[in-house]
């Protein structure tokens, strides 16, 4: 997809530089020009393919897709399994069964989990999933669904850390996340470096707070809003939703975020009931469609890439996704009020299956079911466009636009409310990250009034220009600093994992026997 | 063998009705009193992450505000009444929670104001009242 949204952002250049001078060029073109030069040497940093994947595969396999992907399947195996073997459990400590009274008013599992949720679940289930489908074809989602399921114990085991090596001061605030374990956790197994990789960890923090968190959320909710009110300038949609965002993380209006945050998980509901109404309209059209969902995963079905495709955008999507590897959850959940890391661990595995199991299943299936994608009638497969670089849409849509459709194919008034759940993920996550990144800002320089409000200025700033530039340099940028964070991240994962390995032991142990109990 | 009454406390009106009623009940029947104050608390509600972490921080400074403006100015009123009190300060829903405290301290009846703090409150408040009566185990009274 990468190379896709590279060559189309190319030729919109290309077309820029050929219809009109440099001079005329647009504020949002200029903005585009500048950022995509700027960001292009990282990007393909992170995007090279495994050497002699292309090759062997006939198709480039970014090397980092594979290395998330290993991770997770040794965080599974290491752990045996423990996002199956736990699930039980962990719904159970999300219900609050084993909550102790006397910590009411403390944060609960529940809400670490849906205040974490609501920075995963956002546009990479509704837009990316669609990039994905409308390029790797259905066979993407089996392997979406699979590095979803596999993403759980990477997520385990990050959360598990971020509870276990946080901060806490005085004043009775906490923070905690990957640069708190890469120092204390490194430092307590006398292993070298943990500084040095918390450095560099939050510097991609703060580059990936701008992008995934920021820019491709402004970019994709100044699309979506073009989509329903016709074209204007981005850098309008990126100065009002900066104010709003200034005026919540600078401003402190809390009261903002609260209600976004209340209204969030009520749109995930809403979003998935309408699927499954979708689903059961169709009913006699599941069947078939999981048959192209596996059929597509170990064959293609034509798609650019083959069966290889497939899954790399599969992979890559559901990571880009629940953010499983990446670090950034063990922010969130390191608030929880616990005696025992390891149960934030368990509650914190159900969230990739929330996001990407759950509702990434659901708008790939209705794509699919709602049959946005041609196929060839005579061979079965599917009919590339133009270009040849994603199968061909029924009205060329992709992105938020092709799911838009899908949805509402069934419902013509879901358009609507897809405008507004995306704008509405589109702020809750762009809050997260904005906390994120501002974790990461205060632990290089440390805790300070000032010091934060220039982190905070810099963000509303890369609000504008990722709403004015075009999504190609955007979506890559974006890509590319999340996954540096999972680079470093997962190095200090394999060094730590005995630590929470202990933990686990421990505490199950403790389960059996009956010295941890159930309150309620 | 004396016994104990639970009565509901918020600060409003008519809480402090139902904690005079309490107190004369309390006195005839030579009883414990125990001053229950909620403080409603939902822990299936949704944060924003700067909330998760000043959370513990700002339990505490509740918790502080309860006990200075709340109960310690009651205990002080009811230091001279005669009876014997004790306060429960705690998080939950409330009516829950008083029927919780009442068979912890294995009372013989809860006491109740119909309406709590005024406004959007008192329906809010109002409710547990009735909320009270349907879901406790002992015999409730609410004081108008």
């Amino acid at each position: 997809m990468t190379q896709f949204m590279k060559s189309a952002a190319l030729a919109a250049t290309g077309l820029v530089a050929a219809s009109a001078p440099a001079m005329a060029l647009t504020l949002d073109e200029k903005v585009n020009q500048v950022f995509a030069s700027a960001t292009g040497w990282f990007v393909n940093l992170i995007f090279s393919p495994f050497p002699g994947s292309e090759a062997l595969l006939g198709y480039a396999f970014p090397w980092i897709v594979l290395w998330l992907v290993v991770a997770a399947t040794i965080f599974t195996l290491y752990f045996g399994f423990v996002q199956f073997r736990a699930f039980p459990h962990s719904i159970s400590l999300v219900k609050g069964d084993y909550s102790d009274p006397n910590d009411a008013g403390e944060v609960s599992h529940f809400q670490a989990l849906a205040t974490a949720l609501s920075g995963t679940v956002g546009l990479g289930n509704i837009a990316g999933v669609a990039v994905a489908v409308g390029i790797g074809g259905p066979g993407a989602t089996f392997w979406m669904i699979l590095a979803g399921l596999m993403g759980m114990a990477s997520k385990f085991t990050e959360c598990t850390l971020g509870v276990k090596y946080r901060n806490e001061y005085p004043d009775g605030t906490v923070s905690g996340g990957p640069m708190y374990y890469m120092t204390k956790g490194f430092e307590e197994r006398g292993l070298p470096l943990g500084k040095f990789m918390a450095i560099l960890f939050s510097i991609f923090c703060i580059l990936g707070a701008l992008g995934g968190g920021n820019m491709f959320q402004a970019n994709q909710a100044h699309a979506q809003i073009t989509n329903v009110v016709g074209d204007y300038p981005g850098w309008i949609t990126g100065i009002i939703f900066a104010g709003i965002v200034f005026a919540v993380i600078v401003g402190g209006l809390q009261s903002i975020a609260k209600v976004t945050e209340k209204i969030v998980p009520i749109m995930g509901v809403l979003y998935v009931a309408t699927a499954i109404i979708i689903l059961l309209i169709n009913y006699d059209k599941i069947g078939w469609a999981f048959g192209q969902i596996f059929g597509g995963a170990f064959t293609g079905l034509g798609v650019a890439g083959g069966m290889v495709g497939a899954l790399i955008q599969g992979f890559k999507r559901a990571a880009f996704s629940n953010e499983a590897g990446v670090g950034s959850a063990a922010i969130a959940h390191s608030a929880v009020r616990t005696k025992e890391p390891i149960t934030e661990g368990y509650v914190s595995l159900l969230e990739p299956f929330i996001d990407t199991v759950v509702i990434c299943t659901m708008t790939a299936l209705v794509i699919i079911i709602t049959g946005q994608l041609v196929s060839d009638p005579t061979t079965g497969l599917y009919m590339l466009n133009e270009a040849g670089n994603a199968i061909q849409t029924i009205d060329g849509n992709s992105g938020v636009a092709l799911t838009s459709a899908a949805f509402s194919a069934s419902f013509g008034w879901f358009k609507y409310i897809l405008a507004i759940a995306v704008i509405l993920f589109a702020f809750s996550t762009m809050i997260s990250w904005s906390y994120y990144g501002l974790k990461a800002w205060t632990f290089l320089f440390g805790e300070g009034k000032n010091k934060e409000l220039v982190f905070k200025i810099i963000f509303c700033i890369f609000v504008v220009i990722g709403a004015a530039a075009s999504l190609g340099p955007v979506i890559d940028f974006s890509d590319a600093a999340i996954f540096a964070m999972a680079v470093v991240n997962i190095v200090a994962l394999y060094l730590l994992m005995p630590i929470v390995k202990r933990e686990m032991n421990s505490y199950m142990s403790r389960l059996k026997s009956g010295e941890i109990k159930k309150f309620h | 063998m004396s016994h104990t009454i639970v009565v509901g406390y918020d600060g409003s009106d008519s809480s402090l009705r139902a904690l005079d009623f309490a107190v004369d009940r309390a006195k005839s029947e030579k009883a414990e009193l125990v001053v229950a104050h909620v403080l409603e608390w939902s822990p299936y509600s949704f944060l924003t992450p700067t909330e998760l972490e000043e959370r513990h921080k700002r339990r505490t400074e509740e918790l502080e505000r309860a006990r200075k403006f709340v109960l310690e100015p009651l205990m002080k009123r009811l230091s001279d009444s005669g009876v014997k009190v004790a306060t429960e300060l705690r998080y939950g829903r409330s009516a829950d929670t008083l029927c919780e405290i009442a068979s912890e301290k294995k009372a013989s009846q809860i006491i109740v104001g119909r309406t709590g703090e005024g406004g959007l409150a008192a329906r809010l408040f109002g409710a547990v009242a009735g909320s009270v009566a349907q879901i406790a185990t002992v015999p409730v009274t609410i004081v108008p």
